[in-house]
């Protein structure tokens, strides 16, 4: 069975502009996927369905066996604890430490000390940040705050982790770092779904990729590379 | 063991960010302090009248004359009657032997008065006195006595009393209006102030609910908030209502600008007032921080 799966799925703002027509896609579990298209083609639209941030108008969307469209919004967080979010802009809490940003993520599950320690250790070793635990987000280079997000983005070991644009933010050099980093993830098991717009790393890596025009499913390709004339 | 976990986070969260977010909690303690000083000040001002008005209407008295010549069975019979009426809390028999005896103890002058009769010319007249349960139902219980056989005339200050009662039900409703719209406007300020802080801190909260917290997991630590907020905010009042009332007794002496003024009695009336002061903190700051949280949970 399909880890995501999109029946149908159409949105259409309150403004009456339609950011997704009549989508259908399914992604298995262990996939790394890239999501690409112009600006304003509806990528960030189908990720922010995908952590409910936004509901489809119509059709159903699966998560791990949950009915997105239907969850309620009090349940919403059943959702989000398979899932993992890294955005373009981090989105650290800035009076926490490193160490903090990634426990706040576990704390709230009422885990003994001794195993968030034991956790966040693992995963600060894992983005390579277990030196700067201490520091707070604001000391930290821009790829040194995304591996803080990614850290606290994988720490609670979601199957799903989703990174909208993480790379958009930083040089060429920090994002093959990032991207080192989900592709070690994805070794692990996580499915990793990815928004960007760098051709350089699509075609670098080459994974599967689904390329968006204007709200449709244009081009699906397995092993693809990113070519903006096609598009 | 694990919910246990989950609550002790959440309490010491509470004073992390009560103390993280110090400028904010101070607006917001300040803004509970002062409005919680009028409150305090409004429920000492309303329960001093309330108790004045209590203390007068208790001390009114109804007093029925009988009829001159009435004899020992007819004195019963009216006495039975009394105590079939509702309303009546107590009543006394005072013959006119009584009266005299009272009269000439309390000055010279009625006692060379009196003299002059005995027992059987005594121009002076049997009574009952009768207090009544409740003050508005003094005209009633007077009506009724009445028309009771051998029963002269009814007096209970007529017109004054009326006045009074009037007054004393405005003034308790008025204070009591005015309590329960500062307490009103408390919770809306607070409200308001905690709102503020929780603004300030809408990322924390979406981060909270990205990583996978549900709703209540993320207003716990909130509402503890405002209750701390609350606690503290109502500290300083309750120091001031309690040293502040006991010293305003002392200096009047119990009594304000003549003896029939009395003050309530600072103990336990102080520590009822506190109670009231402190609930009223703890649950402003708990309501304010729920309904300022609901607002982010959205997403």
């Amino acid at each position: 069975m399909s880890l995501i799966k999109f029946c149908n799925v159409k949105k259409v703002y309150k403004s009456g502009v339609t950011a997704i027509y009549d989508l259908n896609l399914t992604i298995d579990k262990g996939e790394f996927v890239f999501v690409i298209g112009a600006t304003g083609c509806g990528k960030s639209t189908l990720i922010k369905m995908l952590y409910r941030e936004e509901k489809p108008t119509s059709g159903q969307i699966y998560v791990g066996g949950l009915d997105v469209a239907r969850l309620r919004n009090s349940k919403v967080y059943k959702l989000r604890r398979k899932i993992g979010v890294v955005f373009q802009d981090f989105r650290l809490l800035p009076k926490l430490t490193v160490y903090e940003n990634v426990a706040f993520a576990l704390e709230i599950f009422g885990l003994p000390k001794s195993e968030i320690h034991g956790k966040v250790i693992k995963v600060l070793e894992l983005v390579g940040l277990k030196n700067k635990a201490k520091h707070y987000s604001h000391e930290l280079s821009g790829g040194e705050q995304q591996r803080v997000a990614i850290a606290r983005a994988i720490v609670n070991g979601p199957k799903i982790l989703i990174c909208d644009e993480p790379t958009g933010n930083l040089d060429e050099g920090t994002s093959m770092e990032i991207m080192d980093v989900l592709e070690e993830i994805n070794k692990i098991g996580t499915t990793v779904i990815m928004v960007t717009h760098d051709t350089e790393i699509v075609n670098k890596y080459k994974k599967r990729v689904i390329l968006l025009d204007a709200g449709r499913l244009l081009k699906d390709y397995k092993e693809g590379t990113y070519n903006h004339e096609s598009a | 063991m694990k919910a246990l976990r989950i609550l002790g986070r959440n309490i010491r969260d509470a004073f992390k960010s009560v103390f993280r977010n110090f400028s904010l909690s101070l607006a917001s303690i300040s803004c509970i302090t002062i409005t919680l000083l009028v409150v305090s000040i409004s429920i000492i001002l309303t329960y001093n009248v309330n108790n004045f008005a209590f203390l007068m209407e208790k001390d009114v008295t109804t007093v029925a004359f009988l009829k001159r010549g009435v004899t020992s069975e007819e004195i019963l019979a009216v006495e039975e009657a009394i105590n079939r009426l509702d309303h009546v809390e107590n009543y006394e028999f005072k013959s006119k032997k009584e009266i005299a005896e009272e009269m000439m103890r309390s000055s010279d002058i009625f006692k060379t008065i009196m003299s002059q009769y005995t027992d059987e010319d005594n121009p002076l007249q049997d009574t009952f006195l009768i207090k009544v349960t409740d003050i508005e139902k003094i005209a009633e219980v007077a009506d009724a006595i009445k028309e009771f056989e051998n029963v002269d005339v009814v007096k209970y200050g007529e017109g004054m009393v009326e006045q009074l009662v009037a007054v004393f039900d405005i003034v308790r409703k008025i204070s009591i209006g005015i309590v329960a719209a500062l307490i009103l406007v408390t919770s809306f300020l607070i409200s308001n102030t905690i709102k503020i802080t929780i603004f300030s801190r809408r990322r924390e909260i979406q981060i909270m609910r990205l990583v996978g917290a549900s709703n209540i997991n993320i207003k716990i630590p909130f509402i503890f908030e405002g209750l701390f907020l609350g606690i503290m905010g109502s500290i300083l009042p309750i120091i001031i209502t309690t040293y502040g009332y006991f010293a305003f007794y002392k200096n009047f002496d119990g009594r304000l600008f003549s003896p029939f003024i009395r003050l309530i009695e600072p103990e336990p009336f102080v520590y009822g007032a506190s109670a009231v002061l402190i609930i009223i903190g703890m649950s402003v700051g708990v309501l304010g921080s729920w309904r300022a949280v609901k607002k982010h949970l959205k997403i």
